[in-house]
């Protein structure tokens, strides 16, 4: 996309001096320090960096899972800072989706209800078709009563991906999806993940550390102790 | 090995997560400790007093003088010794003769309870320990008055003459039987020989009464007992007046009752935890195999760990529980007459049990059964898990529970109503739970209302909805059971003998008195007694065979064969009895006999059977049509056997009677015997007395230790709900990433854990109504009329506080940003 189209459209994620500092036993430490980025509709955004680099915390803050020390999150031009709790959790219900590195299902649920969980939520009026319809699409519905327990990795990912894609979401948030699982497996659920992606021209973040799934996203966003290295495409 | 054991388990309660289990152990072990302890004082107390009645805590009867080297082996076991002869003699002042029952005693009598006489010399009333001087005698008034003597005066008493010296105000082993008493007359025994009364083969009971240590008292028991000949026996506080042993059987099991439910809450509590800290080393057991730990030494650290976890809560909690049975015992010091005796060291022992046999018996198999866990379980989760079914798991430990529920008790039929009553409630708990986990299954109650959250969470959660129901409604139900003892079934008891209980009875009354009877109390503005009929008549044959003393072989038996029963017969039933079998007769003219339950059984009769009684030399014959259950302790008249009206003989009848004669109207009594001389008025208002002070100190006992048995039992319904929080707070952390707002997952907690809880309400209102019932009926003997208030506040309790506890549960995982939980 050109600077100038870009500079045109109206970002769905800003992120603007984003810092975040915890205390540790040996003092304050920066865990995330001054990161700027904007990201459009449809945009597909790699971060990338070694462990500790901070990957996970940025992913929490656009998420508004937790607030930065300094700096703002917009999503959609919503100042995450300026809501309360619940207002952020509201938000994130009709604008994310979540892919976690460890899965996150509910244990106690089917994949099912698994799935159906988010559309309960936001109050759908028809949870069931729709998680059956997405269990369908990942190719589990003859496994749609197990529960996360009776389900590979491989599969406990494309219910979490179902998950995530139930909504709609115009932003999907993907930290380390493939992290749990060998290559092959890792390597359908990514293609999954960018063909529904494609399909319902979703904004993707992606945390990891692969870089040949880096170079699948239209950018990328390099991260070393809690500074940006560099971006590329942006 | 043993340094590993110990390092781990330090390094678990410095993470504090241990703190569950270890309160569990400590309140469930100290709860059981305070109470049993407690009830342990109270009925050695009980029995001690009840030992008054013998005026010793044991004694030897005997129809021949007693030989002496029986008192000398109960000197050398420490024993204190005192002896009394007891016959009837007539006694004889001026032209007046007189029925006395006479009753020599030695030194140092009364052993136990106390002799009050009021001597002529001091004029004051004197504890006495001493027989009247050699010549002297002390009796009761009403022989004095019906010798027309006062004291001082001289009477004759076989070849001898007495002075009265004394009147007898109250002596402690005033009983036997209650028809057979005539007025008392007490003497020295150095006087006996020279009255000349007693002979070889004269009628008369011998008496050696013994008091001391318990462990002293049970070694002279098992001495004696081979040498016991026909005529002889022991006799211990169980074996003194009906009306107090049944008292005191009913009291044993109120407070046997109290100390098993709370045997059952320390049980529950314990076995909450120790599923929680066996659920949460899951992992720890898979790591250890991982990590090279072989099974043999999983076995040995999880068993290592296990027991020094249980031995030091339960040592705590022991001394926990002494303490605050101390507390209970000080509290209540100013209540009891007497000083509590030190209790005694079983319900400590039975405390450690419970709580290394409750701990280990439901932590440790379940652990023990994942020491097969493959290792690359660490790595892959999704292995599945080896696993014991529940009654492997848990059959042995719920086994040596009831083993300990029945030494507890020691009482098997309370016992087993108890767990037969838990059992039903268990199982009604796990099916209803199954059925409604199912049908919300099927109704699916889902859509965006965080209520139908909350439902369909019930039902994707069956398992822990189950486990979570059965163990709040069983915790509910125990806590209920306690309060419905503690409110109507102690209510039911006291109301058996209300303050205007017959305390007199009248006996002998004849057939032309009963109209100027009847007459002379309404003068005195009393109101008039109920009167019944009385015949003596002897057991001559059952079904068409004769029976006399050798046709049985129980000592109880043949004793009651050769006596003579007092029949009577009446339209109605009267009210201190309770038909068990059989029908009370509904037309006058109908033959039957209706038998008292106990003598039934001592004789072997059977509803049906036909008796014949013999009746001054005519017999009676009829079948047996009913069975009673009579409340001895109700004080009212009552019979062993009845007869329709019309059966027996009215010639032959004298009547008796029982009346309330309130405090401070002794001149009514006066007067009675003034006007009807050969009428014999027996007070039994001591004996009374005894059986009140009974109830009120096991109601007094039970309501205090019920309070703190019910805080306990609050604790474990917290620990049941809380425990099943811990998987929720994952998911909460989950759901609130996914976007769920906290009002919402607040809401479907409380929805979710409300129904729960007005469920297990509602079962446990249920449980404790039905094993109340149970327990009163077939127990107590008491008439349990249910209590409707229960069933609202059960259900209320039950959503409060699971509701209550599920909000507090999760509050500390809606306040944390869900990043820390969750990534």
């Amino acid at each position: 996309m050109s600077q100038q189209k870009r500079a045109e459209s109206h970002p769905i994620v800003r992120a603007e001096d984003l810092s975040k500092q915890v205390s540790s036993p040996d003092g304050p430490l920066d865990i995330l320090q001054g990161v700027n980025f904007d990201l459009l509709q449809s945009e597909t955004l790699a971060v990338v960096g070694a462990s500790g680099s901070g990957k996970s915390t940025l992913l929490g803050l656009l998420a508004g899972l937790d607030l930065p020390s300094r700096g703002r999150v917009e999503l959609n031009g919503q100042n995450l800072s300026s809501l309360d709790e619940d207002g952020r959790a509201r938000l994130r219900r009709e604008l994310l989706g979540f892919v976690f590195q460890s899965f996150h299902l509910l244990p106690s649920l089917t994949a099912l209800e698994n799935v159906m969980v988010p559309l309960e939520l936001v109050g759908h009026s028809d949870a069931r078709t729709l998680a059956e319809h997405w269990l369908q699409r990942v190719g589990l519905q003859p496994r749609r009563l197990h529960r996360p327990n009776q389900l590979s990795g491989g599969e406990q990912q494309r219910v979490a991906i179902a998950r995530a894609f139930a909504t709609s979401p115009q932003l999907l948030l993907a930290d380390e999806p493939t992290g749990n699982l060998d290559q092959q497996t890792g390597r359908k659920v990514i293609d999954l993940l960018f063909e529904l992606n494609r399909e319902h021209r979703t904004t993707l973040i992606l945390v990891t550390h692969d870089a040949e799934l880096a170079d699948q996203c239209s950018r990328r966003l390099e991260l070393a102790e809690g500074r940006l290295l560099q971006t590329s495409g942006c | 090995m043993l340094a590993f054991t110990l390092r781990s388990l330090w390094r678990e309660l410095a993470s504090g997560e241990l703190r569950v289990l270890l309160l569990g152990l400590i309140i469930g072990v100290g709860a059981f400790t305070s109470v049993a302890l407690f009830n342990d004082r109270v009925h050695q107390a009980m029995t001690h007093q009840a030992g008054e009645l013998l005026a010793a805590d044991l004694l030897v009867q005997s129809s021949s003088p007693l030989p002496e080297a029986w008192k000398q082996s109960a000197l050398g076991m420490g024993l204190q010794l005192a002896e009394t002869t007891s016959f009837r003699s007539m006694t004889l002042a001026g032209e007046r003769l007189q029925m006395a029952e006479v009753k020599a005693v030695s030194r140092d009598y009364p052993l136990r309870g106390r002799l009050l006489v009021a001597e002529t010399s001091g004029h004051s009333e004197q504890r006495r320990q001493t027989p009247p001087e050699s010549g002297s005698v002390w009796l009761e008034r009403q022989l004095l008055d019906r010798l027309g003597l006062k004291p001082g005066d001289e009477l004759q008493l076989g070849e001898s003459g007495f002075r009265i010296s004394g009147l007898i105000l109250e002596e402690p082993d005033r009983g036997g039987s209650l028809f057979s008493i005539a007025p008392r007359l007490m003497m020295n025994p150095v006087d006996l020989p020279a009255t000349g009364l007693l002979t070889v083969g004269s009628r008369a009971e011998y008496r050696l009464l013994l008091a001391g240590e318990a462990d002293a008292l049970e070694a002279f028991r098992g001495w004696i007992k081979p040498w016991l000949q026909a005529g002889q026996r022991l006799l211990g506080p169980r074996d003194s007046r009906r009306e107090l042993t049944s008292a005191l059987e009913r009291a044993e099991r109120f407070l046997g009752l109290a100390s098993l439910v709370s045997l059952l809450l320390a049980a529950v509590a314990i076995a909450v935890a120790a599923n929680r800290y066996a659920r949460r080393h899951l992992d720890n057991t898979a790591l250890l195999r991982c990590l090279g730990a072989s099974r043999q030494l999983i076995t040995r650290i999880f068993t290592g760990q296990l027991l020094l976890l249980g031995l030091a809560g339960s040592l705590i909690g022991l001394l926990f529980g002494y303490l605050v049975q101390h507390l209970l015992a000080a509290l209540l010091a100013g209540m009891f007459i007497q000083q509590l005796p030190p209790p005694t060291l079983q319900p400590l022992l039975l405390g450690l049990l419970i709580g290394l046999v409750t701990l280990t018996g439901f932590a440790l198999p379940p652990l023990l059964a994942l020491r097969n866990t493959p290792p690359l379980r660490v790595l892959r989760r999704e292995m599945p898990i080896p696993r014991l079914s529940r009654l492997a798991i848990y059959g042995p430990a719920l086994a040596v529970l009831t083993g300990l529920l029945a030494w507890q008790a020691a009482d098997w039929q309370l016992t087993l109503l108890v767990s037969l009553g838990l059992l039903a409630v268990m199982s009604l708990l796990t099916l209803v739970a199954w059925l409604m986990t199912r049908m919300l299954q099927r109704v699916s109650p889902s859509g965006g209302q965080p209520w139908r959250l909350g439902l369909a969470n019930i039902a994707r959660h069956p398992e822990v909805s189950v486990l979570q129901l059965v163990a709040v409604g069983l915790g509910m139900m125990v806590v209920l059971l306690l309060i419905l003892i503690r409110t109507d079934l102690l209510d039911a008891w006291r109301a058996t003998l209300p303050f205007e209980a017959p305390n007199h009875f009248l006996i002998n009354v004849q057939a032309d008195q009963l109209a100027p009877l009847e007459k002379f109390f309404r003068q005195q503005k009393q109101p008039a007694p109920v009167i019944y009929p009385m015949v003596r008549g002897r057991l001559h044959s059952l079904n068409g065979t004769p029976v006399d003393a050798e046709s049985y072989s129980q000592p109880r038996a043949k004793q009651l064969i050769q006596r003579e029963f007092n029949l009577s017969w009446m339209e109605r039933m009267p009210t201190a009895n309770r038909l068990v079998s059989g029908y009370w007769w509904s037309r006058t003219d109908e033959r039957g006999w209706s038998v008292e339950k106990g003598i039934a059984q001592a004789l072997g009769i059977q509803l049906g059977d036909r008796l014949v009684f013999e009746i001054a030399g005519q017999t009676v014959s009829a079948p047996v049509t009913s069975l009673r259950k009579v409340a001895w302790d109700s004080f009212e008249v009552n019979f062993f056997v009845i007869a329709p009206p019309g059966q027996l003989d009215v010639t032959q009848a004298s009547y008796i009677t029982a009346f309330f004669l309130p405090p401070g109207e002794e001149p009514f009594r006066s007067r009675l015997i003034e006007h009807f001389p050969n009428i014999t008025d027996i007070d039994v208002g001591a004996l009374m007395q005894r059986v009140r002070s009974i109830i009120d100190r096991v109601i007094l006992s039970v309501q205090f230790v019920s309070l703190f048995t019910l805080l306990a039992g609050l604790v474990v319904l917290l620990a049941a709900v809380q425990s099943s929080l811990d998987e929720r707070i994952h998911e909460t952390a989950i759901l609130r990433t996914l976007g769920a707002l906290k009002g919402q997952i607040r809401v479907a907690i409380v929805t979710e854990f409300m129904v729960l809880g007005a469920i297990a309400g509602l079962l446990a209102a249920l449980g404790a109504s039905l094993i109340a019932a149970l327990l009163a009926d077939q127990l107590f003997g008491l008439s349990y009329q249910g209590n409707l208030w229960i069933w609202p506040v059960s259900l209320l309790s039950g959503m409060l506080l699971m509701g209550a506890s599920g909000v507090l549960g999760v509050r500390s995982v809606l306040q944390k940003p869900p990043l820390q939980q969750i990534l």
